[in-house]
């Protein structure tokens, strides 16, 4: 193995991966992929492949606008095909408060230029033939929305990543950084040490663990959320749906299959990645309510992953105050994969010219600094 | 809702025969993931679909098994252990599911 390297990724997701490239893409080829187990192991390999911009937040709305930009050519860019299939989002609610939340959402996305817009719930029947629309009160929709294949989108930038020397070691895990003078000077693997110039937290809910290696605290918290596949059916919604009252969510792939989930708010922090029994009842009961076509459609195979969670449902992004090589690259919230290109392109100018964006300045692990304090009473 | 229907539109031969049925994946296709370093079941899985149709691996999955364990050298019983079963093993209609 390697024993040093201009910069470090832990973690083989969708963040390293696209991380890596865009490195390498740039000449910074010295780079080392450390993943645990393998690529798309994590969060990546099990999440649904929605990319939406309809965020409430200008930071998470600016990313996913870059990244969708840089999704719309990523196939022919990577030479895979990543399964980009641009049919929208279609955002459902059913009371009074969503619906105007919705409104100051569109407000805010149309001034950043998204083009977003309210229905009402017969025009969200146009863009869904099948939905029952007397179960919603409004919907939004933006058609530059998207889902792709998150397997695909991995395999072609690390495919394209290492053709320019980027060296990934799969099945080897971090267990120690070693810091001197306000630097990470040693990355302790189960496969032997590497010095190196930058380390980048890319290694999703477990970038607390990682982080605490270098004695950095992050609020993140690991929240599992399961998900399920359908048997494949004729090509019948190109739009992904999801809803802003019981955070359903469900596209259909390219293969045809149903792919969706649902989260629950009684959900506990954890490591806990198990399926159960519940989750596909109450899958199955939100699902039917909305489409009660999808009846007859066989469940082939439900899984969960584990979202990396932050207090503001914003990632954690750019350098750490007091160790400036140690760069964060986590705390997704569950939307990792839909802002991975626009995250690499950041974290890229700053490890090439040490540009530090305002996204960057804005997402900064600093912004926590006060309610990290007021969690601390709480807890201890 | 029409059920996709799922023609057979490939064809092994004597030389290189399908081994995922479901997904109509061949023998020299598996072997060259693996030599391409896809090389754990679920990696196979995640590249090249086997074993993610209607039947789950439930054909396919003892044949990848020794497809890669004979190309990796690695004992039968380990590569077998890095499966991971997903539930529900058949596929269970959202009717059910919800119940009455």
């Amino acid at each position: 193995m390697k024993r040093s390297a201009d910069v470090v990724i832990i973690g083989a997701g969708v963040t390293g991966a696209a991380l890596a490239y865009e490195l390498a893409r740039r000449g910074i080829r010295d780079v080392l992929i450390f993943e645990r187990k393998f690529p798309c192991s994590g969060a990546s390999g099990r999440c649904g492949g929605g990319i939406r911009q309809q965020f409430t937040t200008p930071h998470n709305i600016r990313l996913a606008m870059e990244s969708v930009n840089r999704y719309e050519t990523l196939s022919e860019e990577l030479g895979v095909d990543i399964e980009f299939i641009q049919g929208g989002y279609l955002i459902l609610a059913e009371t009074e408060e969503e619906r105007e939340a919705q409104r100051k959402a569109v407000a805010l996305q149309n001034e950043l230029g998204l083009p977003s817009r309210l229905l009402t719930p017969r025009e969200a029947k146009e863009v869904l033939p099948l939905l029952d629309e007397t179960t919603i009160v409004s919907a939004t929709y933006c058609p530059t929305d998207a889902h792709a294949n998150p397997f695909r989108v991995v395999e072609g930038y690390l495919t394209r990543a290492r053709e320019r020397g980027v060296v990934l070691e799969k099945f080897t895990e971090v267990v120690d950084l070693e810091v001197k003078e306000g630097r990470i000077v040693k990355v302790r693997t189960s496969r032997g040490d590497v010095a190196p110039g930058t380390v980048v937290n890319a290694a999703g809910a477990w970038s607390r663990e990682i982080a605490r290696m270098a004695g950095v605290e992050l609020p993140n918290q690991p929240i599992r959320h399961e998900i399920a596949i359908t048997e494949p059916v004729e090509f019948f919604m190109d739009v992904m749906v999801i809803s802003i009252h019981n955070g359903i969510y469900f596209s259909q792939t390219k293969e045809g299959q149903i792919i969706g989930g649902i989260g629950d708010p009684e959900e506990k922090p954890g490591y806990n990645i198990s399926s159960s029994l519940g989750f596909l009842r109450r899958y199955a009961r939100e699902l039917l309510r909305y489409v009660p076509a999808l009846g007859q459609l066989s469940v082939l195979r439900q899984w969960a992953g584990l979202y990396d969670v932050t207090p503001d449902a914003q990632p954690v992004l750019g350098p750490t105050p007091g160790l400036e090589n140690f760069i964060q690259a986590n705390g997704y919230s569950g939307h990792g994969f839909m802002i991975a290109p626009a995250v690499a392109r950041h974290l890229a100018d700053y490890i090439e010219k040490g540009i530090v964006s305002e996204i960057l300045e804005k997402l900064s692990l600093e912004r926590f600094k006060e309610e990290i304090r007021g969690e601390a009473f709480v807890v201890g | 809702m029409n059920r996709r229907a799922s023609p057979v539109t490939r064809h092994g031969t004597w030389d290189d025969p399908i081994v995922c049925r479901c997904e109509e994946v061949t023998l020299s296709e598996v072997v060259r993931a693996i030599r391409e370093g896809y090389d754990t079941l679920e990696e196979l899985k995640r590249k090249l679909r086997v074993g993610m149709g209607p039947c789950q691996g439930r054909t396919c999955l003892p044949l990848l098994a020794r497809i890669l364990s004979r190309e990796t050298g690695r004992p039968l019983d380990e590569v077998m252990e890095e499966i991971s079963i997903r539930p529900p093993l058949i596929p269970i209609p959202f009717d059910l599911w919800r119940g009455r």
